[in-house]
Formats: structure tokens, C-alpha cells, sequence
């Protein structure tokens, strides 16, 4: 399914300042019924990754991470039941998850002696449990779940679907008996960095020849597409040496949380 | 000179100490006092010792030798007199070597005599060139006639300076030898036509039945006798016996008690034969060949007696010849003794050695080189044309050259002159020269690999022609082709460089085409071919006792041959053009004029650095390979290289060499004796030369030092390695041959009229070819000549076609075996690998040496390659072939090309296996290590056996990352914040954990860290289940889940944990704090379905009843409200309670009629 450029725009649009969460998201799918869940959650996704990189500053600097702590420490004194961290997120526009693993840090700092390595916040925000603080690890375990943008979750959710697509790649691949070699034997054979399938064969995509195909299991919208241009396709052309054309207008005529890139023409359809 | 002998011979000086004082110019710590300084007296006389030495014995033995040259006058004013002599010491110290013995001047003057002797020179420049005996000044041709300028240069030189009468008298028969010894009515008798002394040591003509061979033409032999040549048969018809042919001289009616001086005469011979031993004369072949005319001269003695004039130096005990004779005689047995070399094996003909029909060599055309002979390395299509076309003119102009140039008459000039250089003005661009020469290198190369244009034979085994025509009349027929094939004489023991057989076919066309770009591209391309060569890896192990290497053996002694012999001809061929500028018949410049060539030619850079390769050589050990090049290449220089520093310094580093190769000395590690002797023959050849300037050999020496040649070959050194055998020695030295000959003719005495040698005895190892023009040497020799011939005969396309094919299929062969063998030993090694990391432990020890465990268990299974491979091309070859052919070929000639693509598939591929594949099965063994290593990861047995999809999977479970988000979102949901009107219904709930149960038996889709978050989940999930967390979606009354469905769902989810997760599921999260803790907030707190979980979970087996009572203790400690720890405790005990082994029943009804009372009372 394709989405036109208008069609991304105007989802872009509605998501502006729109905290990631259960709610919004389905806010979403009412308001764009014919998109599947998981396109508009890429697009959400990326589009409140974008935003958060752009604030991502203001949060860390020490005045506001040491005022949304007292402020958290005053809510739960408050009502430990009540949603405080979660809320706390929501009104100064940051992600839960993200604002969890602040107050957390915060939180160990004032009661460890050293500083919490990174590895120890990373488990406890895998495993609420495992923090000291009955009502912190309810508070973190709240902002986590209902975070739809970051998060360990949503981390492994997303490391899921890239790994699902590459399989339905290449089960597409096996299925259209096109010959490749996957990323295991590129790398046996010695290459760096490897696209994921590499045709054997190459094949003609709406007069796009296509040499090698990269999934990235996101949505191929104009900006990751550059970042992964300079990060991997270049990479690959200088290796391959096959013709990489990559025209800006095909980049937006896609639809998928999966975008593969075939030689540079974003391709589409893996919304399988 | 005389001094010396005299202190010697009054015994006031030790043999050994007077040859420690030749050899070395300062006084050793072993010489007495008194010889010290009777010795340092005579010092400016030392170099000239040797010489005056040789000349002596020459001097007096010619009065000996039947055939000997008239006497010289001996007087010294005679000698003085004689300007002939002054011709013969054209330059320097040249004239202490010549012949004359120096009688007139004193020991007081000697070291003057260079200069006088200069004078005397530049008197004379004409006869001076002569250089005494040595004939021509440069290389003699072999064969037909010649319009060299050499040839020019003796007639001038043989009119000039006319030989003398005697010279004349004893060569008439020897008509191709007219120019060297023109009759005498050519010759102005006169003061000047005296028999010119040679500055060079004469070997004297042993006897007049040779008068007719060409050892007569021995340019260090000057027909000296004027013995007409009549005299031999009356000599012999004399009645006198034929000498037996044993040769035993002491047949010989010689007494030795009639020998006057005998002691003194010992004393000489001592001296001699120490000269000798040490390398201080300059040709030990030629003092052999001296010393076996002494031998060989018998009966002459009373014939001769009375011509012996008085010696002028008072020795008179020389006067008796025979004695010296049978003196010399032990003599040259005491050489065999001390270099340990029995001299019969010199002599004696080889019986084992090769007897073949000698044929012309066939000049079989170089077959097109596809590689470099292909339009695509021309710059046009009229170059390559062009090119085609010079190749056939250059065929037809050897096979013309062929078939007439042993008729009388032919004029090779005349001949083909014209056609010649109409070709060569045909090649325009450099290009086309360089593949013009390419041709003439390789055409060079395959014809006239071995001297004389003769086969192979000579360097390996012979073929045996005789069987191969049958035993019978084998005598007979043996008998035939030795006198078919007159063996031909080398020219004595001292030839000039000659270019034999097809070598004037070569040398000719160089001259006729007397093309600049030819000459230099033919230069450029032969001192390339020579780097190559020279610097070609050889054999280097030594021949080991068994039989099996010894064939290897074989094979890689042939091989240094080839090389040997190639490398000499082509270095003949370079000297032959470089040099070629500078030589003409004129006589070499004098003075002033020979000084500002000098500066001139200074400044030319040396076409080949020899001096770079002769030191490299040097210090490789790698003389035996290198010096008889070298020499080939420096024997054709003109006269003035040896004086230019360069090419001087090379001639003291081969000076030291001659000098350093002591033949009786022979220690572990140091040079062989035949490679010595091969090195010994041809640097003496060398320094006989005429252009080499003969004060060079006896001046130099005092420069030597520097030049510190360490013979010790080092354990790698090719010298050290006995890479010469006996034929190569006489096809590389077949002058060596004339003592042979020598012998032989005085075994054989007189053949009455037929005079000269007798053929049918001659010793044939000589020229030998076999029956085919290319003896092969091995049948893979002839293998490999097979199919080349096979492919001269068909379109080069099939060539192309079975090389590509071979090409293709050798690697695909190597590719084939490393995805099969070498990946199978791969994978053992990774089972081999899991097996020592479960036997020793996660680490499983050191990297390295677990690599190294492998390996050697591994890399023997290598071998296997080989014969894989062979079964491979033996099975893809001829397939490919056919295919790529056209169906019309030949079916002899398919098979032919068939076989031939396996053959060499197979060798290239074996080649490379048996090269590489051990270190191949180590590299890919040591991937696999690190591979299996890294994989290992951080909790490897965990994971336990992974189970994949069932057969009848057919991967339509949901994808687990929707699950993830799914379950995400009731986890949220129950945890809140939520909407009044969210929840989930109960069948959702249920839907979604018989789609988790889908996924988790799907594993398609799933990867560790997603099965990892499910299962967490699902445990979070079933704490939210038992803490009745989840809200239900419907009437706000009936917000909670029923107790049936809640167990159900728990049900299903510890048949999900315990039958479908693969990886561990962390069920003690069930009792954290955390989720303990949200029973807390609910009123009334229900229990039951926590007993009921962890009851399940002990049946099942999940977790153990002490795991689950550990958790709960440390429950205990956490801080909770009043009365919630209360009830922990109660449930804690109540667990505690329970029968270790729940009757099912109990728990049947339990679920049939969820009773929370029940469970409650009972609490």
C-alpha cells in the first residue's frame, strides 16, 4: 500500500506535541482508520523521536532533572499510587520511559554511594523489580509500559520486527525464486559492512535494476532514508559497485513500517 | 725466474714454502727464516714465476714432443733477436707467459721487462693481436662458411703477420683451417714468419696422426711442428709394436736409472704439480693436457734427442724427456690423488654413457603463443599482419638456412642476406621488434639449448635408441653411426667461443640483419630472460639415500641443466650483441687512443649489471649457476672491457673464485667436486681467451684480498648441492673431451693411413641426439611434447579452449573441495569444539591452543584433497571440453583434448591443494573457533535445545512483536492510567495467550531477546491475573474477571511456560515484592489464586518447592502493612503445609467448583 507524501504529511502533522501513548495512538487510528496500527505507530514513532531529539537537552540539563525529582518525590508522598511519574512526563512533554530512567538515576544517585553504571539502570528498567523503592519501581513500571515510543519494550518490539522482516524478505525471495546470499554469507565470504540480501541475480524493479535489498524495518521516511544513505547504502555501492539511483520523489511513495531499500528505490509492500 | 728455481733446486727453499710464496704475496709464519729471506729477495719476481714456470716446461718438452715446433732459438741473443717474440708479449707481463723461455734477461731485469716488452708492442702493434698461438681473436665458428668480421680478422691478421713455415707445413690437410694456418707459399717466409711463440701455455700437438683433426685448429695450439705430416706412418711403419691398448706406459722400454738429475727433476715436477693444486695456473685442463702429451710422447725420444740444443739455464737434467715422461706420469697420478679424483673416469669413455643417432637438430617452429601473440598486443591490424608474416619469412629462412648450410659454397650472406633485412626493414614499430625477438629468443632457446645443436640426450638419460631398434646387429649398428658421426673436436683444450651447430644459424642472422632496433631489443629481452633465470629458485636439498627421491632427484638435477644451459646460451647471445659495436679485425688500440676509449667506455653503462649478479651470486652460493654464464657472456668482449673498471672487478671476483677452488680441499658444506670442476674448466677457459689480457690472471692476484669469497656454501647454497654431473661438465666444457681424445689416440695407436683420430674408437658422450629431434627425457617429458605437437596441429582455438577449460576446472576443482572436505572438517571441528567446551567448561581453555588441538586432528584428513581433486577434474574435464568445441571435431581429437584438460586441471589443481591445504583447513577451522566462541554468548546452555517449527508449520502465527505490543497494551491497561469505559474482555485475554502459544510453537519469527520480553510479560501478566488487576471491559458491576476464567488463563499460561517457552521464564518474579505487592491493594485480598499458581507450578514442575519457599521468606522481610504480612505468613504456612504430592483429584474439583471460602477456611 502506498502512502502519498500528502497522506504522511497530514499524519505528521497530527502529532505534533502529542504524547506517545496508548491514547494518542488511538486517537490516531480513528482519525486515519485506513492505516494499519503498526504504520501509523512507525510514523509516530519517528516523528516523537525526532521531537525528542530536538528537546532532549532541555530535560538533561541538572536544574530540570533535579526539579522534576523533587516534584516526583512531592507527588508520590502525595499518592504513591497515583501516576505521578507518568503525568510528570506528560505535562513537560518528554517520554515516560525517558523520564523514569531520569528520576531513576536521580534516585540511586541519592542513595548509592556511587553513581549508577549504566548497565544497572538499563537492567532496572528491564526489571522494575529489581529497584529498591516499592513505589519507584510501580512509578518506572508504569511510564515503560505505557510509553509506545521508547522503552525497553518498544526497543524489543522494534528489534523484533526487523528481524521478522528480514524473514519475510526472504521467504518473498525464496518465494519469487530470486537466488541471494544473506548477511551470514557475505560475511563468511569476508565483507564489512553487508546489505542483508545481495541478488545473485539481479532483477528489474519498475525499471530499477536491483542488486541488493536492505530492510530497515521502519518507515522510510526522508530523513532516515539520508541517515541510512550515508551510513550503509553508500557503503555498499563503494563495495558492489552497482549503479545506486535513488530518486528523492520514490522515497515518500511508500507505506510500510518496513522499508526496504532496493538499490535505493524505497520499496514498499512488506506491510505483510 | 731462474733465481728461483735454482734456490729451489739447491733445496735452500722448500717446495711448500716456494708455493705459499707464489700464492700469497706476503710470507706465512710457517716459513723459515732462512727460505723467508731467500724468497722476499726474489720478490719482484713472484708473479712472473708461474708463467716462467710453465713456459719452462713447455720450452723444454717441445724438444720431446715428436711434433713439437722446432726448437726455438734458445740463445738469447737469437731469442732477443726474434721479433716475432716481441709480437708474442703484445702487452705487459704477457711475455713471461709466452713460450719463450726469457734466458737473456736477468733476474735484475725481469721487472723491467713490461715495459721493454711494451716497446717491443707498440714495434709491432700487427702480430701483437696474435697473442702467440691463440689463433683467432674472436669466436670461431663452427660450421660453413663464414663472413664474419672475424673472419676478416684473421686473413688480415693471417697476412699481416704471417705464421710460420712450420705452422703451415703441418695443417695442409685441414682445408677449413687455411685461413689459421695458411699454406706456406701464402706465407712470406721471413724473420717475422718464425714460428710465433704463444704468450699462452702449448699444449703441443701429441703426435703426427692428429695432424688431420682438429685439435691441430686448438688455438692454443699452434701447429708448431713442422714435422711434415708424412712422418707419422713411417714412424709407425718402422716396425715398431703398437702400444697395447691399456696404455700402460710401463710397457715403454723406460729405465729410470738412465735418468741423469733425477732428484732435481722430482724437485720441478713437486713445484708443477703444487701450482697446480693450488689454482695458480690459469688453466687446469690445459696443464693436464700438457701433462698427458708428455705421457703420450713416446719413441720420439731418440728421434728427438739430438736436436736438443744445450740449455741455456744449465738444467740439464731435462734433457732426458723420457724420463720427465714417465715422471710426469706419477705426476698426474699424484693429481688424481689429491683431488681425489680417479682420472680414469675423465678419460675413459662412459660406458653407460649415450649412444644415440646423432640427427640434425629439426628446427621445430615455436608454436604460436597465444598470450602474447594475439592481435590485442599489436598496436594495428597491419602490425600484427605484419608481424604473421615476418614469423613465416623467419621459418623459411631457417629451413632454407637448414637444408643447404653445410653444402660447399653456401654463403649465408649471399643467401639470405637480402631477405633478411627486407624483413627487418618491415618491422616498423617498436612493438613488432619486441615480438620479433620474443620469437627469435624462444626459436633460439629450443634449438640450440645444447652445444653443437645436439638433443637432449646429453643431460638425463639417453634414450636407448639401440633397443629401441632392437638388439640385433646392435654392434653393428653401433659401429655404423660412430663412423657416420665423426664426433667433432671442440677445437682442443682451449677453443675459442664458437658458435656450433644451429648457434650459426642465430649468430649469422644477428650479423645479416645488422638491425640496431633488433640488436637492442634482443639485448633487452635476453638480459631479462637471463635475471629470470639466474635468479630462478632451484632445487636445494641434498639427494637423500633412498630410491624414491633420488628419481625426484633426477628430475631436479635435469632441471638446473636446462637452466644451466639455457642460461649460457642466451649469455652467449648477449655478450655476442652487446660487445658486437666494439669488435672489428682491427687491432686493439694502444696508448693514447686506447685511453680516451677507455674514459669513453666507462661512462657506458654495462648492458647487464654481471657484477651485481656475480656478488648476488656469490653470496647465494650460487656460483655454479651463475660464473658459466658469466663466462660465456664476458668471452665475447672486446679488448678494452677487461680493462674498464667494471668489467675489471668482475674478473678479480672470478680471479678469487679460480683461486678459492681448491680441488683437494673438500670439506662438509663447501662446494662439490664436480661443481668445482665445472667452475675450475671454464674459468680457465676463460682466462685463455685471447681478448682477456693474460697479465690479469698473474697480476691481479695482489688485489685479491678484498674480495674475501667464502667458498663454505651455507646449508642452503646451490653450490654446496652436487647439482653437476659428469655430462654436464663435458656438455658444458666439451673441450675437456680433447685429453679424452688424446688418450684415446695413443690407446689406439696408429690407424695406419686413415690418420688423425680413429673415429670408430672416439668416445661418444660427446654429440648425441636421439632419434626424434626432442628426445624425450621422462614420459611426462614426452607427455608434454605430445601435446604440444597435438596442438600445433589443430586451430589455436583448441588450445585455448582445453587451457581455459583447465584453468576453470583446476579452480573449480580447489572450490569444490574447500565447500565439501574442507567445509565437513569444518563442521567436525565445531562438534569437536562443543564436545571440549562441555567436557572443560564454559572457557574451555586457551584460543590458541584449542586452534592447535583441532588442527592436528584435522589438517591429516587433508590429503584427501588430493585425490578429490583428481576425481574431480576427471570428471568435469571432459564434459566442458565438449561442450566448447564444435560438434564437429574429430573424435580422436576430442579425447586427446580431453585428456589433456584433465591432465592439467589436475596438476594445477593438485598443485595448489597439496601447496595449500593445510593452511587452508587452518584458516577456516580458526574462523570457526572464534565463531563457535563468540556464539557461546553470555548464558549458552540455558537456552537448552532449540526446538525449530514442526514440519506442518506453515508460519502463520502472529508476529511476536505484535504480541509484544499486544500484551504491552493490557499490561498498560491494567496498570493505568486508563479511560473509565478501557478494558479488555476475558476472550480477548484468552485469544491472545492461544496466540502466544501459536507464536512461541511458530519459531519462524521469533529471535532470543523477543521470547525473552514475551516471557516476561506472561509472567507479569499472571501476576496482574492473580492480584485480579485486569479490568474487564462490560457492566461496571462485573469489572473483575470470574475465578474460573482467571484460572483458566493461568492454566493456560503454565502450559505455555512449561511446554512452549524454549528459554527460561522468570516465574520468581511471580513473588516480587513488586507483584506481591499489588495483592495488597485489593479488597478483600484474594489468595487462593496465588496458592493455586504456585501448587501449579510445583506440579509442573516449573519451579521447585524450595525455590518457591525461598522467595516467599525473603517476602517475609520486605516491609509490608500489618495485616497483609499477616496473611504472607498464613499463605506461607499453609504452603509449607501442603503434601509434597497433591492428589489431582483435590485439584479437579478445585477447579470444577472454585470455592474462594473454601481455600479461605482452610487458611
Amino acid at each position: 500500500m502506498i502512502l502519498t507524501k500528502a497522506q504522511y504529511d497530514e499524519i505528521a502533522q497530527c502529532l505534533v506535541s502529542v504524547p506517545p501513548t496508548r491514547q494518542s495512538l488511538r486517537k490516531l487510528k480513528q482519525r486515519f482508520p485506513s492505516q494499519s496500527q503498526a504504520t501509523l505507530l512507525s510514523i509516530f514513532s519517528q516523528e516523537y523521536q525526532k521531537h525528542i531529539k530536538r528537546t532532549h537537552a532541555k530535560h538533561h540539563t541538572s536544574e530540570a532533572i533535579e526539579s522534576y525529582y523533587q516534584r516526583y518525590l512531592n507527588g508520590v508522598v502525595k499518592n504513591g499510587a497515583a501516576p505521578v511519574l507518568l503525568e510528570l512526563a506528560n505535562e513537560v512533554d518528554y517520554a515516560p520511559s525517558l523520564m523514569a530512567r531520569l528520576i531513576l538515576e536521580r534516585f540511586l544517585q541519592e542513595h548509592e554511594e556511587t553513581p549508577p553504571s549504566k548497565s544497572v539502570i538499563n537492567s532496572m528498567l528491564r526489571d522494575p523489580s529489581q529497584i529498591p523503592d516499592g513505589v519507584l519501581a510501580n512509578q518506572v513500571y508504569q511510564c515503560i509500559v505505557n510509553d509506545c515510543c521508547y522503552g525497553p519494550l518498544v526497543d524489543c518490539i522494534k528489534h523484533a520486527i526487523g528481524h521478522e522482516h528480514e524473514i519475510l524478505l526472504r521467504d518473498l525471495l525464496l518465494e519469487k525464486n530470486l537466488s541471494f546470499l544473506d548477511e551470514d554469507q557475505l560475511r563468511a565470504k569476508g565483507y564489512d559492512k553487508t546489505p542483508d540480501f545481495i541478488l545473485q541475480v539481479p532483477v528489474a524493479v519498475e525499471g530499477h535494476i536491483i542488486h541488493w535489498i536492505e530492510s530497515k524495518a521502519s518507515f522510510g521516511d526522508e530523513c532516515s532514508h539520508h541517515a541510512y544513505l550515508h551510513d550503509q547504502f553508500w557503503s555498499y555501492w563503494n563495495r558492489d559497485r552497482v549503479s545506486l539511483c535513488c530518486p528523492a520523489s520514490l522515497v515518500t511513495g511508500i507505506t510500510s513500517v518496513s522499508y526496504c531499500t532496493w538499490l535505493g528505490i524505497i520499496h514498499l509492500g512488506c506491510d505483510v | 725466474m731462474a733465481a728461483v728455481l735454482e734456490s729451489l733446486l739447491r733445496e735452500e727453499v722448500s717446495v711448500e714454502a716456494a708455493v705459499r710464496w707464489i700464492a700469497r704475496s706476503a710470507q706465512s709464519s710457517e716459513d723459515d727464516p732462512g727460505e723467508a729471506a731467500a724468497l722476499s729477495a726474489l720478490q719482484p719476481l713472484r708473479k712472473e714465476f708461474v708463467p716462467f714456470l710453465l713456459n719452462f716446461l713447455r720450452e723444454q718438452s717441445s724438444r720431446v714432443l715428436p711434433q713439437g715446433p722446432p726448437t726455438p732459438a734458445k740463445a738469447p741473443g737469437a731469442s732477443a733477436a726474434l721479433p716475432a717474440r716481441a709480437g708474442g708479449q703484445p702487452r705487459g707481463s704477457r711475455g713471461a707467459r709466452s713460450q719463450l723461455f726469457p734466458p737473456t734477461e736477468a733476474p735484475s731485469t725481469a721487472a723491467e721487462a713490461p715495459l721493454a716488452r711494451r716497446g717491443g708492442r707498440r714495434r709491432c702493434p700487427g702480430p701483437a693481436r696474435e697473442r702467440g698461438g691463440r689463433g683467432p681473436g674472436g669466436p670461431e665458428e663452427g660450421v660453413g662458411g663464414e663472413s664474419v668480421p672475424w673472419a676478416g680478422g684473421r686473413r688480415l691478421r693471417g697476412s699481416g703477420s704471417p705464421s710460420g713455415p712450420s705452422l703451415a707445413l703441418s695443417d695442409p690437410p685441414n682445408l677449413s683451417n687455411l685461413e689459421e694456418f695458411p699454406p706456406v707459399g701464402l706465407v712470406p717466409p721471413g724473420p717475422a714468419g718464425r714460428t710465433k711463440p704463444s704468450r699462452r701455455i702449448n699444449p703441443t700437438p701429441v703426435s703426427e696422426e692428429r695432424s688431420l683433426s682438429k685439435p691441430k685448429t686448438c688455438f692454443t695450439s699452434p701447429p708448431i711442428s713442422c714435422v711434415p705430416s708424412s712422418q707419422p706412418s713411417e714412424r709407425y711403419e718402422s716396425g715398431s709394436p703398437l702400444p697395447s691398448r691399456t696404455g700402460n706406459l710401463t710397457d715403454e722400454p723406460a729405465d729410470p736409472a738412465r735418468v741423469s738429475s733425477r732428484q732435481r727433476l722430482e724437485l720441478v715436477a713437486l713445484v708443477y704439480s703444487s701450482c697446480i693444486a693450488e689454482n695458480l695456473v690459469p688453466n687446469l685442463f690445459l696443464e693436464l693436457f700438457f701433462v698427458l702429451q708428455l705421457l703420450t710422447a713416446r719413441r720420439m725420444v731418440t728421434a728427438k734427442h739430438s736436436d736438443r740444443e744445450p740449455s741455456p739455464d744449465a738444467l740439464d737434467s731435462l734433457e732426458n724427456p723420457l724420463f720427465q715422461s714417465i715422471h710426469d706420469f706419477s705426476l698426474a697420478e699424484a693429481f688424481g690423488l689429491c683431488f681425489h679424483w680417479p682420472l680414469g673416469c675423465m678419460f675413459v669413455p662412459n660406458t653407460g654413457a649415450v649412444v644415440s643417432l646423432a640427427m640434425p637438430p629439426s628446427a621445430q617452429a615455436v608454436s604460436f603463443q597465444p598470450e602474447t601473440d594475439n592481435r590485442a598486443n599489436f598496436s594495428s591490424d597491419r602490425a600484427f599482419h605484419t608481424f604473421k608474416k615476418q614469423r613465416d619469412v623467419f621459418y623459411e629462412v631457417l629451413r632454407e638456412w637448414e637444408d643447404h648450410h653445410e653444402e660447399p659454397g653456401w654463403d649465408f650472406e649471399k643467401g639470405l642476406g637480402s631477405r633478411i633485412r627486407a624483413m627487418m626493414g618491415q618491422l616498423s614499430t617498436a612493438c613488432s621488434h619486441s615480438h620479433f625477438v620474443r620469437l627469435f629468443q624462444k626459436q633460439l632457446l629450443q634449438m640450440c639449448q645444447h652445444p653443437g645443436g645436439a638433443g637432449a640426450a646429453v643431460l638425463g638419460e639417453a634414450p636407448d635408441v639401440l633397443s629401441m631398434l632392437g638388439a640385433d646387429k646392435l654392434g653393428r649398428l653401433r659401429r655404423l653411426q660412430e663412423r657416420l658421426v665423426a664426433p667433432q673436436s671442440s677445437g682442443g683444450p682451449c677453443p675459442p667461443p664458437t658458435f656450433p651447430g644451429c648457434q650459426g644459424f642465430f649468430r649469422d642472422f644477428i650479423l645479416s640483419a645488422s638491425s640496431f632496433q633488433f640488436n637492442q631489443h634482443l639485448m633487452d629481452s635476453l638480459s631479462l630472460k637471463i635475471r629470470d633465470l639466474n635468479g630462478l629458485a632451484l632445487p636445494q636439498q641434498e639427494p637423500s639415500d633412498d630410491g624414491e627421491s633420488d628419481v625426484d632427484w633426477q628430475g631436479e638435477r635435469r632441471q638446473f641443466a636446462v637452466v644451466l644451459l639455457s642460461l649460457r646460451l642466451l649469455a652467449k647471445f648477449l655478450g655476442f650483441v652487446a660487445f658486437l659495436p666494439y669488435r672489428g679485425p682491427e687491432p686493439p688500440p694502444t696508448g693514447e687512443l686506447q685511453d680516451s676509449i677507455l674514459a669513453l667506455r666507462s661512462q657506458v653503462p654495462p648492458v647487464l649489471d654481471v657484477r651485481a649478479l656475480l656478488q648476488q651470486g656469490l653470496r647465494a652460493h650460487r656460483a655454479v649457476l651463475t660464473v658459466p654464464w658469466l663466462v660465456e657472456f664476458l668471452s665475447f668482449a672486446d679488448h678494452v672491457v677487461p680493462l674498464l673498471d667494471y668489467y675489471r672487478s668482475v674478473f678479480t671476483l672470478l680471479l678469487h673464485l679460480h683461486r678459492s677452488l681448491v680441488l683437494s680441499q673438500e670439506n662438509e658444506g663447501e662446494m662439490c667436486f664436480l661443481n668445482k670442476l665445472l667452475l675450475l674448466a671454464v674459468l680457465g677457459w676463460l682466462f685463455q681467451i685471447p681478448t682477456v689480457p693474460e697479465d690479469l690472471f698473474f697480476l691481479e692476484e695482489g688485489q685479491l684480498d678484498p674480495f674475501e669469497v667464502d667458498t663454505v656454501a651455507s646449508e642452503h647454497g646451490l653450490d654446496s648441492v652436487p647439482v653437476v654431473d659428469q655430462q654436464l661438465l663435458y656438455t658444458c666444457c666439451p673441450y675437456i673431451g680433447e685429453l679424452r681424445k688424446l688418450l684415446a689416440s695413443w690407446v689406439s695407436g696408429s690407424s695406419g693411413r686413415s690418420g688423425g683420430f680413429v673415429r670408430k674408437i672416439t668416445p661418444t658422450t660427446t654429440t648425441t641426439t636421439g632419434l626424434g629431434a626432442q628426445p624425450p627425457q621422462t614420459s611426462q617429458g614426452l607427455q608434454a611434447q605430445l601435446a604440444q605437437a597435438f596442438f600445433h596441429n589443430q586451430p589455436p582455438s583448441l588450445r585455448r579452449t582445453v587451457e581455459f577449460v583447465a584453468e576453470r576446472i583446476g579452480s573449480n576443482c580447489v572450490k569444490h573441495i574447500k565447500a565439501t572436505l574442507v567445509a565437513d572438517l569444518v563442521h567436525q571441528a565445531e562438534l569437536l569444539l562443543q564436545e571440549q567446551l562441555v567436557t572443560q567448561g564454559q572457557d574451555g581453555g586457551d584460543p590458541a591452543q584449542l586452534l592447535e588441538i583441532l588442527c592436528s586432528q584435522l589438517c591429516p584428513h587433508g590429503a584427501q584433497a588430493l585425490t578429490q581433486g583428481r576425481e574431480f577434474c576427471q570428471r568435469k574435464s571432459p564434459g566442458a571440453v565438449r561442450a566448447l568445441l564444435p560438434e564437429e571435431t574429430p573424435a580422436a581429437v576430442l579425447s586427446s583434448a580431453e585428456s589433456i584438460a584433465v591432465g592439467l586441471a589436475t596438476e594445477k589443481a593438485c598443485a595448489w591443494l597439496s601447496a595449500n591445504i593445510t593452511a587452508l583447513i587452518r584458516r577456516e577451522v580458526k574462523a570457526a573457533v572464534s565463531r563457535t566462541l563468540r556464539a557461546q554468548g553470555p548464558e549458552p546452555a540455558a537456552w537448552g535445545e532449540r526446538r525449530g517449527c514442526s514440519h506442518a508449520c506453515e508460519h502463520h502465527a502472529p508476529l511476536p512483536s505484535h504480541l509484544i505490543s499486544e500484551i504491552k497494551d493490557v499490561l498498560s491497561l491494567a496498570v493505568g492510567p486508563r479511560d473509565p469505559e478501557e478494558g479488555v474482555s476475558p476472550e480477548h485475554l484468552e485469544q491472545l495467550l492461544g496466540q502466544l502459544g501459536q507464536t512461541l510453537r511458530c519459531r519462524q519469527f521469533l529471535c532470543p531477546p523477543a521470547e525473552q520480553h514475551l516471557a516476561k510479560c506472561s509472567v507479569e501478566l499472571a501476576s496482574l491475573l492473580v492480584a485480579d488487576q485486569i479490568p474487564v471491559l462490560g457492566p461496571p458491576a462485573q469489572h473483575r474477571l470470574e475465578r474460573g476464567q482467571a484460572r483458566r488463563l493461568l492454566l493456560m499460561l503454565l502450559a505455555l511456560w512449561k511446554d512452549d517457552f524454549q528459554g527460561p521464564v522468570p516465574l520468581q518474579l511471580l513473588l516480587s515484592p513488586r507483584n506481591v505487592g499489588l495483592l495488597a491493594d485489593t479488597r478483600p485480598r484474594e489468595w487462593d489464586l496465588l496458592l493455586f499458581l504456585l501448587r501449579e507450578l510445583v506440579e509442573k514442575g516449573l519451579m521447585g518447592r524450595l525455590e518457591i519457599e525461598a522467595c516467599l521468606g525473603s517476602l517475609r522481610e520486605a516491609q509490608w502493612p500489618g495485616d497483609f504480612s499477616e496473611e504472607l505468613a498464613t499463605l506461607f504456612n499453609l504452603f509449607l503445609a501442603e503434601p509434597h504430592l497433591p492428589e489431582p483429584q483435590l485439584r479437579v474439583c478445585e477447579l470444577v467448583q472454585p470455592n474462594r471460602g473454601a481455600v479461605l477456611a482452610q487458611s
